[in-house]
């Protein structure tokens, strides 16, 4: 782990990610230098490594997920740790366990690392409260959503080198994203300048008090950006309509072949998944030349086993 | 309530600082209570059966809290009339109100009966309760006023939410009329408050949890008023809820400008606490209307100086750990604060000088009673011996587990503060010393 000494004094001291919010911009870069090492593991003819072995990681989600789900079922097991899946709807007053009562019950079964999503923002932050396992959050109602934001500021990194200076636009509905979120904190805490682009409808409250600027013209701010991170339309969580009609939204926040071609020629692509094709982007553009939104995939295993590991490291140093 | 034996009963508290705001007085001297009655508020220089040493206590009417949950019927293992009755004593409250939205609601003449059986089965302060504005509180056809007003109820109330339709508040506000009655509302306009579980801003941005803005209470309040102007002149009154906003101030502002017949009233956790405190997620600040921000706090305070407050109440909620042991968006709304609740007001309003005693107990006695329609709240000569007897000075930690309340819902756990009720006499009768 040659990468891992070159943080030299500094120590991840975090046994649970619950956000990034809260992370310096030394831990955040941490994190991206630690999965880096990690990256080449998935190119080996013999696609392990030890440092989990004997540690048993819970996926405990409450909500749809197959990337983020399978992405942590892969990075754990490449890690040598023992996987079990949880799949649960969500808990309610009236029916069913509540959150407190799984999480006891995980406690009892002597799970090492608990990967949670929820639809509802602060509950892994409430597990982390009632529980001595590791708490990962895996995106929790429209609070956080870490990993994808680790997972795209690595990607940004690896492709332009730093993060300093650009200009970054996030697209759609920023209101009920937590990868907004997540990345918003990422980002600025690396030195991007972030614009958030979507109809005002989709803004969340008091948007002017977070470190960002706010366009409602995505023809304006494409041609200033370095990097444009188009949101999926989360028809689940829309509440009553926000804009009359998904021809409307396309045709002001779409990104077609049209808009692109006022773009930086080097500009990044990047989308979250999974993509409503047409909807927020053209399929000429998800699958053309400034793509990158296959390499965030990849990306994110390797993100996902650096954080495994860190917080499997700093539980085992707190003993 | 009477105990009726040949002797007749004799109370004197001595030397305290009898403060009754109704009547102008605040002086050290002594108050005779015969029968359950007060008889005599002066010196006094004969003896009595039984004779309190009040020194450096302060000698008030019995509080009165006008709004608080006892739960019963339905949810008894949250709070009863008989657990929250005793908790209203230990905090020096003679008479409390209940809101009526039990399992069922309070909605019928039965139903008030009820609560008053259990009340004096409890026999520790006085219980009284409002009733439903509409059947079921569903907001579409009127409960039965009348019958319930006769039967005791002191007001009306959908609270727990607001009546949504105007057309429907409209029409009880003009037959509450008929019953001198109080129509009382939780002002918020539930299609803008949506699926709001906290104030609506940055926090609840960046918690990503649902905000409820503060327009859906100043809309409501603000149609409100509209509606009792429209009524005007008529025999009407209008409380407003535990108000929370700037605006909501700004509001009853402009209306007690034009003398309308609207009061309100403002609680411990919108005077002390603000969004801010959501952000660990802890479900004891869920609470609505939600915790706002300092600038509303400010208006808050700002307006009971001006005298724009009628009263002080808890909107005592109580609810099991297991029920508020959930995540943010699921868990109940409600804080349980009736047995801190005089030193909260202490710190909020004695403390930084917004208030000073007379004042903070005319809105925690007199004021409040006079919203209701009961002749309570001062120390008058032939009133009911409702006082209550409090160290000013007595300073202590609050610690939930010592709470008569069957709840624990309460976010002031491990605060230091000061301000301890000593005693509560109920109608002459000693029902609670510390």
């Amino acid at each position: 782990m040659a990468l891992i000494r070159k943080g030299k004094q500094f120590r991840w001291q975090h046994k649970h990610l619950l956000g990034l919010r809260d992370l310096s911009a030394e831990e955040i870069t941490y994190i991206l230098d630690t999965a880096k090492g990690f990256e080449q593991i998935s190119t080996r003819s013999v696609k392990k490594a030890p440092p989990l072995r004997g540690k048993v990681v819970c996926n405990l989600f409450f909500e749809d997920s197959t990337r983020t789900r399978n992405s942590f079922t892969l990075a754990a097991s490449r890690l040598s740790a023992d996987v079990i899946e949880f799949t649960k709807t969500a808990s309610s007053v009236s029916k069913g366990e509540t959150l407190l009562d799984t999480a006891k019950n995980l406690e009892a079964m002597g799970i090492d690392i608990v990967v949670v999503r929820h639809n509802v923002g602060g509950a892994p932050k409430f597990l982390s409260r009632n529980i001595n396992a590791c708490v990962i959050n895996a995106g929790d109602g429209f609070c956080e959503h870490p990993t994808q934001g680790l997972l795209d500021v690595y990607t940004i990194r690896k492709l332009k080198g730093t993060l300093e200076g650009l200009k970054i636009a996030i697209v759609g509905d920023i209101a009920h994203s937590r990868v907004a979120r997540s990345c918003l904190w990422a980002m600025t805490k690396l030195g991007a300048e972030v614009i958030f682009v979507g109809p005002p409808t989709l803004m969340p409250a008091q948007v002017d008090r977070l470190p960002v600027s706010v366009s409602y013209s995505l023809d304006e701010v494409i041609e200033k950006v370095d990097v444009i991170n188009m949101l999926r339309i989360q028809f689940e969580r829309l509440g009553g309509n926000p804009f009359p009609s998904v021809r409307e939204y396309s045709h002001y926040f779409g990104l077609t072949v049209e808009r692109m071609k006022k773009a930086k020629p080097d500009i990044l692509v990047m989308h979250p998944g999974p993509i409503n094709r047409g909807l927020e982007m053209e399929s000429e553009v998800a699958d053309g030349a400034n793509s990158v939104i296959l390499e965030q995939v990849k990306n994110g295993l390797a993100v996902r086993m650096a954080v495994l590991f860190l917080v499997n490291q700093a539980a085992a140093m707190r003993g | 309530m009477v105990d009726n034996f040949t002797m007749s009963n004799e109370l004197l508290i001595k030397n305290g600082r009898v403060m009754d705001p109704a009547n102008g007085i605040d002086k050290e001297c002594d108050v005779l209570i015969i029968d359950g009655n007060i008889v005599e508020v002066g010196k006094i220089e004969k003896s009595a059966q039984t004779v309190i040493d009040a020194t450096g206590k302060l000698v008030t009417p019995g509080l009165i809290d006008i709004h608080v949950h006892f739960r019963e019927p339905g949810d008894e293992e949250e709070e009863t009339i008989a657990s929250g009755s005793a908790a209203a004593v230990a905090a020096g409250f003679t008479s409390v109100v209940c809101m009526p939205n039990t399992r069922p609601p309070i909605e019928n003449e039965t139903d008030i009966e009820y609560v008053h059986r259990k009340a004096r089965q409890a026999r520790k302060t006085h219980v009284y309760t409002m009733g439903a504005i509409t059947k079921g509180q569903e907001g579409v056809e009127l409960a039965e006023m009348g019958f319930m007003a006769e039967a005791g109820a002191v007001g009306f109330t959908d609270d727990g939410s607001g009546v949504q339709d105007p057309s429907v508040m409209l029409r009880a506000l003009k037959y509450a009329g008929m019953f001198d009655v109080v129509i009382a509302q939780h002002c918020q306009d539930d299609r803008i408050a949506g699926n709001g579980v906290m104030n609506s801003g940055y926090y609840s941005t960046i918690l990503g949890l649902p905000g409820a803005d503060p327009l859906a209470e100043e809309a409501m309040l603000w149609r409100d008023i509209q509606l009792v102007k429209k009524i005007r002149p008529g025999r009407i009154r209008y409380h407003a809820q535990h108000i929370s906003t700037a605006g909501s101030v700004e509001l009853i502002r402009a209306a007690k400008k034009e003398s309308l017949p609207i009061t309100c009233e403002v609680t411990p956790h919108h005077l002390l606490l603000t969004e801010r405190y959501c952000a660990e997620y802890d479900t004891n600040y869920k609470v609505n209307p939600p915790l706002r921000t300092e600038k509303d706090i400010e208006a808050l305070k700002e307006a009971i100086a001006e005298g724009l407050i009628d009263a002080l109440v808890t909107d005592h909620a109580p609810h099991l750990q297991s029920e508020k042991e959930l995540e943010f968006l699921t868990a109940p709304f409600g804080i349980a604060s009736l047995e801190c609740a005089l030193a909260l007001f202490v710190k909020a309003l004695i403390e930084p000088g917004i208030l000073d005693w007379p004042g903070l107990i005319e809105l925690m006695t007199a004021k409040p009673a006079r919203i209701i329609g009961v002749d309570k709240g001062t120390l008058g000569k032939g009133k009911q011996g409702d006082v209550t007897i409090i160290d000013p000075n007595a300073e202590y930690e609050i610690n939930v587990n010592t709470f008569r309340s069957k709840s624990r819902n309460c976010p002031y756990h491990g605060w230091t503060v000061k301000g301890r009720v000593e005693k509560t006499i109920v109608g002459g009768e000693m029902r609670f010393e510390a």
